[in-house]
């Protein structure tokens, strides 16, 4: 059983304009076992959570930790967050030149587990964990990421949850751009993985679409960087019916206002 | 036939877009280094990310840009008198790229310095001779076709000829180890012979310091089978011209492999023609520049004749401030060489910010009954976001770079197909690596 736990998280970007906090003040705690859906409006800080629990240099924490069975992640470098058992699906996967998938695969996964895998054996899992994804086998030697579609690009993220067997596993908007087909498919394959019972789930997503695939335990809102609601699953199907509308404030609520002026 | 009429009707036509993201149209702009009027700013921006292959080498324009003559690759001056070249400028077509200032005098001076020493290890059934200049083996397959060629052709006072000969059949490589010793601009003149039916291969090996020209001919006669390896390992001083020049005759194979990893400056003009049909040419490159160093690479392929066979592919690798590689390959196709089959491809990869890698496929045809050609060209680079990609996956930073660098050479690498080599070159490009983790 292992917990990742956020506390009081402020987080700020170097932009032109100068600095600008994205997350002001998020709290979660999540266990082994749990998924914990965080949903909000495009802007509101969600990505950028996923990016600072996996160490992206361009986050900045300026308040707040984050703790992984109580050791600090955030003094650890991004690898070693990802050997510590971390694991981000990224909303845009990078090509990655020069790389095949094979021997990435590989490489990642001796770092991570600290010894290369049994070759056989390895071969075997990777060959099936990608039949099951409906990856074809021949982008086993392709290069990592490149040319891959949007959808083949998700699916492959989800073949790399599915071997590295993280403790916790972020994944942001992974839904993101898939057809319904590719969305089941690679829910399956997260289901998959939670069904280890081995892992936690932390699953940002713009849309409640996903979650008819994959169960959430809880539901966080974020709205402007922080959790405005939480709840059970039954929160995802109020915000289906509803939106985003009522959690706006501020500048958002003239912008309601002024679509419903010229509405009528 | 309709296709590759268009195909050439485009060759010099400039392209809207532009070659590679942060790069103007080729030809439009000379080297900074060579502008006369020297507004030297020198190239800050590596070029912007991309694939290597995919998406980006499909967006490519084509050879001869504003401002440069759209004249045909046949055309170019080929001479053995050195006064039969002008004098450099820099804004020649064939030398913009060139840091002529770097040169250190190689297209000026009288090249009387001491050559590199030539010490050929050879298995038996390889014939190794030194000759004087009229050896009437001389110009039996290359003529020079630049000002710095033509300087070490009419300076060279001796030759060395390496002949295997015909029908032998060589399990182990001729290793011809050359070592600069001399900082004086010098001429080297080799010829190599694959006789008729042999097969041989053959390991040009340039290491030291040394200020030379060098002109390599390479004749591979009717159904002979020869692979070159030419490394340039030099130390950091070192500067290099090399012309090698290589003749095929009726269904010859040749191989040519050019490794560039030490030196300032390195220019290789690597070319092939075939003479009679049925030849295949297999054209390689591996260059790893780095801060500072100028890596240059012209190759010329000229298919003169029917149904002959060339691929071409060079793979770059640049880290470092100022480092700076050259690619520029031509392939013309004339009209008597129907049935030919050719592809060139060139592939760079960019480590660090303010590098530049430039990189011009020229395709000429001239006629449409062929079997295919193509040409390709992609620069990618390796940046922070491909670092933190891996890196989220557990890989360390070091091994990170080194994953992906040497994913990326070991395509040329084994090529070459002499496992101690082979071995060498993978520790000199991780030496490389490592040199520049600053």
């Amino acid at each position: 059983m292992s917990t990742l736990e956020i506390k009081d998280l402020h987080v700020s970007i170097e932009t032109e304009q100068g600095t600008k906090e994205i997350l002001k003040g998020v709290s979660l705690t999540i266990k082994t076992g749990e998924t914990h859906a965080i949903m909000g409006p495009n802007g509101s800080g969600k990505s950028t959570l996923a990016s600072t629990i996996a160490g992206h240099p361009r986050y900045n924490v300026t308040r707040g930790t984050i703790t992984l069975d109580g050791e600090d992640v955030l003094a650890m470098s991004v690898d070693q967050r990802a050997r510590a058992g971390v694991f981000l699906a990224m909303q845009y996967p990078v090509e990655v030149p020069g790389v095949t998938m094979t021997n990435f695969l590989r490489t990642a996964k001796t770092a991570i587990d600290g010894e290369a895998p049994a070759l056989r054996t390895w071969t075997k899992d990777v060959k099936a964990a990608m039949q099951q994804l409906r990856i074809d086998a021949d982008f086993a030697q392709r290069n990592v990421n490149e040319g891959f579609s949007g959808g083949e690009k998700k699916r492959v993220e989800i073949l790399q949850l599915e071997l590295f067997k993280p403790k916790f596993a972020v994944l942001d908007e992974t839904d993101s751009g898939l057809d319904v087909d590719a969305l089941k498919v690679v829910s399956e394959g997260v289901n998959r993985a939670h069904a280890t019972g081995n892992m936690g789930t932390l699953l940002i997503t713009h849309y409640t679409r996903i979650l008819r695939y994959i169960k959430p335990d809880f539901v966080h809102v974020f709205v402007d960087g922080q959790v405005v609601e939480e709840g059970g699953p039954e929160l995802a199907d109020r915000l289906e019916e509803e939106g985003y509308d009522r959690y706006a404030k501020g500048a958002g609520a003239a912008t309601i206002a002024a679509a419903a002026a010229a509405q009528a | 036939m309709t296709e590759i009429t268009t195909e050439k009707a485009r060759i010099g036509a400039p392209s809207a877009q532009p070659f590679i993201d942060g790069f103007t149209e080729e030809g439009e702009n000379l080297s900074p280094l060579n502008s006369g009027t020297a507004t030297s700013t020198a190239p800050e921006k590596a070029p912007s990310a991309g694939p290597l292959a995919g998406a980006s080498a499909k967006s490519h324009s084509h050879g001869g840009g504003v401002g440069i003559p759209d004249s045909s690759r046949a055309g170019r001056l080929t001479s053995y008198k050195l006064a039969d070249f002008k004098p450099l400028t820099g804004l020649e077509e064939d030398w913009r790229f060139t840091p002529l200032k770097r040169l250190r005098g190689l297209h000026t001076e009288v090249l009387s310095g001491t050559a590199p020493s030539v010490d050929v290890t050879a298995p038996a059934g390889v014939v190794v001779e030194t000759v004087g200049r009229d050896d009437r083996r001389i110009g039996s397959a290359a003529i020079p076709e630049d000002r710095v060629s033509a300087n070490a052709w009419e300076n060279f006072t001796e030759a060395t000829v390496i002949t295997v000969a015909a029908e032998l059949q060589l399990d182990g490589e001729v290793s011809v180890l050359l070592t600069g010793t001399s900082t004086e601009a010098s001429a080297q003149h080799i010829v190599i012979v694959a006789e008729r039916f042999s097969k041989s291969r053959i390991v040009l090996d340039h290491q030291g310091s040394a200020i030379v020209s060098e002109n390599v001919e390479i004749l591979v006669e009717d159904g002979a089978e020869l692979t070159v390896i030419s490394l340039q390992e030099w130390n950091d001083d070192a500067v290099h011209a090399s012309s090698q020049q290589a003749k095929l005759g009726r269904d010859a194979k040749f191989k040519h492999i050019v490794v560039s990893l030490g030196g300032d400056v390195v220019r290789m003009t690597p070319s092939t023609r075939f003479t009679a049909p049925g030849a295949e040419a297999e054209m390689f490159g591996l260059y790893f520049a780095d801060a500072g160093q100028h890596l240059e690479q012209r190759l010329f392929v000229d298919h003169a004749v029917a149904n002959c066979k060339s691929n071409v592919l060079y793979k770059g690798a640049l880290q470092g401030r100022n480092a700076h590689t050259v690619w520029v390959g031509d392939v013309l196709i004339r009209k008597e060489a129907e049935g030919t089959d050719t592809y060139e491809a060139n592939r760079n990869l960019v480590l660090t910010d303010g590098a530049r890698a430039d990189s011009v496929p020229n395709l000429e045809i001239e006629t449409g009954l062929i079997e295919g050609a193509g040409h390709a060209s992609a620069t990618g680079r390796f940046d922070d976001e491909h670092l933190f990609y891996l890196m989220a996956r557990g890989i360390p930073e070091d091994v990170a770079r080194r994953l992906v660098v040497r994913g990326f050479l070991n395509e040329i690498i084994q090529q070459i197909k002499v496992p101690a080599l082979e071995e060498r070159l993978t520790e000199a490009v991780e030496r490389e690596l490592a040199a520049s983790d600053n």
